[in-house]
């Protein structure tokens, strides 16, 4: 199926927002996850799969500054 | 209030403005901003709302004059190597604009010193570089209800937002806290393209401007993302997160705190 990625249209098998972030390899601690414009609590991830079409972001810390 | 002839000359493309005129112009003249931070990002925010002539600019930074920070800190100058930032801050921002009344502080925000100094002012901007920082900031304007312009840069990528406490979503309910330490690297390892400071900075510039003047939609309830390398901004809708620690229904942030050490480090994005 089609999901959204940070606004790229992506291939992903079936499954949770938890092993989309393992297939890529992104550490769920370094990042907060937004489906359909709603974020994620860190213990729904695992529990939460994605559907044809959900628009998914994965917005990174921007800590610098100075 | 009224403006002198040479007052009026200076603000003349302003006051040209339907948005802006006279009436615009005094209540930027009135108007008290706080830059947290007098590096990357409130280096062109500092310079435009002198240059703008905002009546009262508050600086905030512990620290002096570094030669690593001119690549970007523009506020700074070579002779000011190893001077306090807010001093070589205020002399820049009086240089360009005499009208313009600025405050120094040269210490770092603290749950211990926010409210006291955040309190005589009518919008903050962030421009730290730790997120132990970024989430006091946010946290201080939450509870004395002052709008934030948040800012952060890193490597190729930047991010600006704007928060109306109460009103628009927070920067924790979108990240509940700050990253564990260890995962993070420092800013020195990290690196960025010094003129993202510039873009960041001066909408961080723009935003507050835009609420002292009640003009426009401010970026509230969106984190504005722009990446460098393609020159493309990028928008990404949030909402107030109904379980959000400090402003959702069942708050367990009830007082300021400082939430973890802030040399622990300012980057955090897997680098693509
Ligand atoms: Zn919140």
């Amino acid at each position: 199926m089609q999901v959204k990625i940070n606004g790229k249209p992506e291939e992903f098998q079936s499954g949770t927002v938890l092993d989309l972030l393992k297939a890529k390899n992104i550490e769920p601690q370094m990042v907060a996850v937004e489906v359909n414009d709603k974020v994620l609590e860190r213990d729904d991830l695992a529990t939460t799969h994605l559907n044809e079409g959900d628009q998914v972001e994965f917005l990174f810390y921007m800590g610098g500054g100075r | 209030m009224e403006f002198t002839e040479e007052q009026i000359n200076r603000y003349s493309r302003h006051i040209l403005l339907p948005e802006v005129g006279g009436k615009g112009q005094k209540k930027i003249a009135k108007s008290r901003i706080l830059l947290v931070g007098a590096g990357g990002l409130g280096s062109p925010a500092a310079l435009y709302l002198a240059a703008a002539g905002v009546g009262t600019i508050g600086l905030i930074d512990s620290d002096v004059v570094d030669l690593t920070n001119l690549q970007r800190q523009i506020l700074h100058h070579t002779p000011d190597v190893g001077r306090p930032k807010v001093l070589s801050g205020k002399e820049k921002i009086q240089a360009l604009n005499p009208d313009v009344s600025v405050s120094m502080y040269e210490e770092r925000l603290t749950a211990g010193n926010a409210f006291k100094i955040i309190g005589d002012y009518d919008v903050v901007i962030d421009g730290v570089d730790n997120f132990p920082a970024k989430f006091l900031i946010n946290d201080a304007c939450f509870f004395a209800e002052k709008p934030l312009i948040h800012g952060g840069i890193l490597r190729f990528d930047g991010r600006v937002t704007t928060i109306i406490p109460k009103q628009s979503a927070c920067y924790r309910c979108v990240f509940k806290a700050p990253p564990p330490p260890g995962l993070v690297a420092s800013c020195q390892e990290a690196g960025v393209i010094g003129v993202l400071a510039g873009i960041i900075g001066t909408i961080q510039a723009t935003e507050a401007l835009k609420l002292i003047l009640g003009v426009g939609r401010p970026l509230t309830g969106r984190l504005l993302d722009f990446d460098a390398r393609k020159t493309q901004f990028r928008e990404i809708k949030v909402r107030r997160n109904p379980n959000c620690a400090l402003c959702g229904e069942h708050p367990t942030i009830t007082e300021l705190f400082d939430d973890g050490d802030p040399y622990a480090g300012c980057a955090a994005r897997p680098s693509a």
